[in-house]
């Protein structure tokens, strides 16, 4: 019996082409898995990330029940005080250098919207002095406070300013 | 464009160590070696903030370039797994193999490339340098487009400080427990298939890995510096990271469509309009005699040996699972019934193709060599998967067409010649070629007498020309034919 196989290869020509189709795959391997490099920012830029989590007041006034009204419930329910669930949105803006680049209200999270509101942006500015502005909310119930904070800033090429709200100071703060 | 890249690169390494015909085993095999390297970096591995960089970075100082070897190849494992994994997608769609009963190994593969993306990505972080910490904060900004968690994932990098030992614990789950789903989907992918190849050929093999050592010593991959505030460019890993800057490009929008869109297409791949599927094999009970050829043989694992109907203690009977049968035909080459010496009218085997029985290829075999003018009439068996026979055809051929070379019992090599053939091509697609996985194999084996039903070694072999002929081998096939003509001829002149 004949046995042909048409394109066998043979000798050098097999051994050159192997070598030069290895060699490519390798190069093509070697030189994507590293290059060319990839700059997250550009050279003259920073970056401002608006990071907020955090759960609002309650949308209204906590209310002492009555003697009547606590009998009416079960003996394990009787709590004096009454208080909603449901949680203000958090509204936030912030200007920066005059300019406002971000105006947000943002709803609880949860089915009883008794969850934190987030908020997470990412601003590429130049690098340099800016004046930000930043106002945040988080109380619906009439007089209530507004957090605000205003700073100039120096930014490098390539850095990141974070502006976050710290529930335990009650104060936007910058790092 | 496919066929031809497939031929030129046959021309180097042969039909059978070609990488593009064994890109699923060479997927396998950079995850042997993923695995083997991983388990000794892992042992290595500090998982807290501040060992992580130090312990990976400690890798560049082990004796005798050892830790850039274990690294080196561990990385370019990978991405010799995310090319390989993309070409066998789109290898496996051009031939249309999303379709029937193949459509279970596409689906099962789906996944697979899913967990390999997630594992692949997670092993950056892992090294927390400048490029992990900037692919986790990627990847988490990414994440938190869809709102999964209560508060943003990428928090957890805002600030260094932030960065807890706990994290690296996720890491290690997602790099670790990702890839042993890879593993347990890979499984699943190659259920339903026989002999399913986990290793390339040693040549391959053997290439591959040296390969991935070559460039883990000659461009080795080193740590960027410790994550830090990213005020510098970082070197990243197109492969497997492009996704990132992609990102940075668009918005997290885009590329969410962009992945979902991909991941949907290749689920829904399968459920395209397609032609109808041909008929799967049939078993005859009368005639099967539970001999386990045709289980053996079967490359999707389509047939059972289940006990025989007529009451002989342990006589098997195959059946044919139609879910699993992609109506090849194999089983019918295998059957020791399908021979065409046997003196009934109506050859009936024990598992046969209703599309095209054993009998009415006898029928057909005898009416060509039976009215054939030529002096020396020549049978030509093709595949339909394999080179045309147009260019072979003369008036002392006669073409015999097969659902799949591995369709065709020897015997009918022997027949042919015994019913005035002068001769007897059989054409088989290229090594590893085979629309079917192992016909050219079972065919190539058969005829050399290493597997049953075997040429019987009496048979002239001087009168057989096996060829290879895949798609666009059309001349390989003519040649070869040419060529047996030419044989017996010369084996046709009377010696003084």
């Amino acid at each position: 019996m004949s046995d042909t196989r048409p394109s066998t290869p043979h000798g050098l020509f097999s051994w050159l082409g192997q070598l030069v189709l290895y060699g490519l795959f390798a190069l093509a391997i070697g030189v994507f898995s590293q290059w060319p490099p990839y700059h997250p920012l550009g050279a003259e830029q920073a970056l401002i990330k608006l990071s907020v989590s955090h759960v609002g007041k309650p949308i209204g006034e906590c209310r002492k029940l009555s003697q009547a009204e606590l009998d009416k419930l079960p003996p394990n329910m009787r709590f004096p005080e009454q208080c909603p669930r449901e949680r203000a949105p958090l509204t936030m803006r912030v200007e920066l250098d005059g300019k406002s680049v971000l105006d947000r209200v943002v709803p609880p999270t949860g089915l009883s919207k008794d969850g934190a509101s987030s908020i997470y942006e990412r601003l590429a500015v130049p690098a340099g002095n800016h004046h930000l502005e930043v106002s945040l909310n988080d109380d619906v119930r009439p007089g209530a406070q507004t957090y605000t904070r205003s700073a100039d800033v120096t930014l490098a090429p390539g850095q990141v300013l974070v502006v976050d709200f710290d529930a335990n100071q009650g104060a936007i703060v910058l790092q | 464009m496919w066929r031809a890249l497939e031929r030129g690169f046959d021309a180097a390494f042969g039909a059978a160590c070609n990488p593009l015909r064994h890109l699923g085993a060479i997927g396998f095999l950079a995850i042997w070696l993923l695995l083997a390297s991983g388990v000794l970096l892992y042992a290595v591995y500090d998982t807290s903030v501040a060992g992580a960089w130090r312990s990976v970075t400690a890798l560049e100082t082990w004796p005798l370039a050892s830790g850039r070897l274990l690294r080196g190849v561990h990385r370019y494992a990978t991405d010799v797994l995310v090319v390989v994994i993309a070409l066998h997608i789109v290898r496996e769609w051009l031939h249309r193999h999303e379709r029937g009963v193949r459509r279970f190994h596409w689906l099962t593969g789906v996944p697979t490339v899913a967990f390999a993306a997630i594992s692949a990505v997670g092993g950056f972080w892992l090294a927390w340098d400048r490029l992990g910490q900037y692919s986790a904060l990627a990847s988490a900004e990414w994440l938190d487009a869809v709102p999964l968690l209560g508060a943003p994932f990428a928090r957890n990098f805002l600030a260094l400080d932030a960065v807890s030992d706990r994290l690296f614990s996720l890491f290690i789950f997602i790099h670790i427990g990702v890839s042993l789903l890879l593993l347990f989907g890979l499984w699943f992918h190659l259920q339903r298939l026989s002999r399913a190849a986990v290793m390339p050929p040693r040549s391959l093999a053997l290439g591959v890995s040296l390969l991935l050592l070559v460039l883990a010593l000659v461009a080795p991959v080193l740590s960027q510096p410790p994550a830090a505030a990213l005020t510098e460019p970082v070197a990243l890993d197109w492969f497997v990271l492009w996704l990132h800057p992609l990102t940075d490009a668009s918005t997290r929008g885009v590329t969410w469509a962009l992945v979902a869109g991909a991941m949907a297409l290749l689920v829904l791949a399968p459920f395209l309009p397609q032609p109808a599927r041909p008929a799967v094999a049939v078993v005859d009970p009368a005639n099967c005699s539970g001999c386990e050829r045709c289980f053996d043989d079967c490359p999707y694992a389509a047939i059972t040996m289940v006990p025989h109907p007529q009451p002989r203690v342990g006589r098997l009977l195959a059946q044919v699972d139609p879910d699993l049968c992609v109506a090849c035909g194999i089983c019918a080459g295998a059957c020791p019934s399908s021979t065409p010496f046997r003196g009934v009218e109506t050859l009936v085997s024990g598992i046969d193709m209703p599309q095209l029985t054993v009998d009415a290829l006898r029928r057909r075999l005898r009416q060509d060599v039976a009215t054939s003018t030529a002096r020396e009439p020549l049978v030509i068996f093709t595949c339909d998967h394999g080179a045309s026979a147009s260019a072979a055809l003369s008036e002392d051929t006669s073409v015999l067409g097969l659902i799949c070379a591995g369709q065709l019992p020897p015997s009918f090599i022997e027949y042919a010649l015994r019913d005035g053939a002068a001769g007897v091509v059989v054409a088989t697609c290229r090594d590893g070629g085979c629309e079917f996985r192992l016909g050219e194999r079972w065919t190539a084996e058969r005829l050399a007498g290493r597997r049953e039903p075997r040429l019987r070694a009496r048979m002239p072999r001087e009168r057989l020309e096996r060829v290879q002929a895949g798609p666009g081998d059309e001349a390989a096939l003519a040649a070869a034919v040419a060529r047996l003509r030419e044989r017996v001829r010369t084996l046709s002149i009377p010696s003084n």
